[in-house]
């Protein structure tokens, strides 16, 4: 059983996903994740600014409890699953991290200098991690989805808008990898 | 009630999972947009191989849900703009914050506090397209 408590390999954790999709569909609903963030506008009152949020808002309170689930799975994950958090990622990645300015990529589940405590005291850093959300936030509603939404649900049905929505997705995260990341680190 | 718990369970499960695979890790994300790796390009094509296959199933044999509903799936609505201006801002946020909406809440799970500042960010920006949505070509 210590294999639980290493890395999945992708063989293992693709076909979980798939079968997380197939749940949703077995219990009458849909996969996908970024439509929460609607949901939680509308329960703060957005609805009076924007009647994109008037809606009735219980009838996503399904999405939230599997939103509870996410937390939850992601402290089990963390903190009972998991001995040793650094992701083995490839030495050319870790190369050129490095010359961006990251240091030890890799030994931690994620950069130390953007989530770890030391980002508070940081402008940049906050800046980064607000303009990245609002980012993801804008473009997955403007999209009608998300990773889950489009490149999972959405391509399991063959939808050529879901197909559309990835190409982006892949354009966007080039172009900020490969042109802008540079640019800001 | 027995309905939430199953809710919650595919919740539990799904949060691991991101955990466990990796996915919801920065540097995972960082290493896929460089072809540096094929862990995240195997997780999601060996998931779409099996969710293709299984969907084709469902409809080819009209298999019912767990409660005996016929199984829908919502076709999404024809359009090209929106989903490729939409797609491309939120590749950008993707590989920027290096995670999409799912391991935002793993992560607040695994305990990283920032991560809330990207959820604020991801609240913000719906509201902001909830608030211009009509000037936006669809």
């Amino acid at each position: 059983m210590n294999w639980i408590f290493e890395p999945w390999p992708w063989y293992v954790a693709g076909p979980l996903i798939a079968l997380i999709m197939f749940l949703l569909l077995f219990v009458d609903k849909q996969f996908g994740m970024s439509s929460n963030l609607r949901t939680m506008c509308a329960i703060g009152g957005a609805g009076k600014q924007a009647d994109f949020f008037a809606f009735d808002w219980k009838s996503q309170r399904w999405n939230l409890v599997v939103v509870l689930g996410a937390i939850i799975g992601g402290f089990l994950g963390a903190h009972l699953l998991t001995n040793d958090p650094s992701v083995a990622i490839n030495p050319e990645t870790i190369a050129t991290l490095e010359g961006l300015g990251f240091e030890n990529a890799g030994d931690t589940y994620l950069p130390e200098q953007l989530f770890g405590l030391e980002a508070f005291s940081s402008i940049k850093s906050l800046l980064i991690l607000l303009g990245g959300g609002l980012l993801i936030g804008f473009g997955s509603r403007y999209a009608g989805g998300c990773t889950s939404g489009h490149a999972i649900s959405g391509l399991s049905n063959l939808q050529l808008p879901s197909l559309i929505a990835v190409i982006g997705f892949f354009i966007g995260g080039l172009v900020m990898i490969h042109l802008l990341f540079p640019l800001i680190f | 009630m027995r309905r939430t718990i199953a809710y919650l369970f595919i919740g539990i499960f799904f949060g691991i999972v991101m955990y466990k695979s990796e996915a919801a890790s920065w540097f995972r994300i960082y290493e896929m947009f460089q072809f540096q790796s094929f862990h995240m390009y195997g997780i999601i094509g060996s998931a779409l191989f099996l969710g293709v296959l299984g969907v084709l199933l469902i409809k080819k044999n009209n298999v019912k849900s767990f409660y005996g509903e016929p199984i829908k799936f919502n076709p999404k609505d024809k359009s090209f703009s929106r989903y490729m201006y939409g797609g491309i801002i939120f590749g950008l946020g993707w590989a920027l914050a290096g995670s999409c909406p799912g391991p935002i809440y793993t992560l607040i799970g695994a305990g990283y506090v920032s991560i809330l500042v990207v959820l604020v960010g991801a609240l913000g920006g719906t509201f902001i397209y909830g608030l211009i949505r009509k000037k936006l070509p669809h």
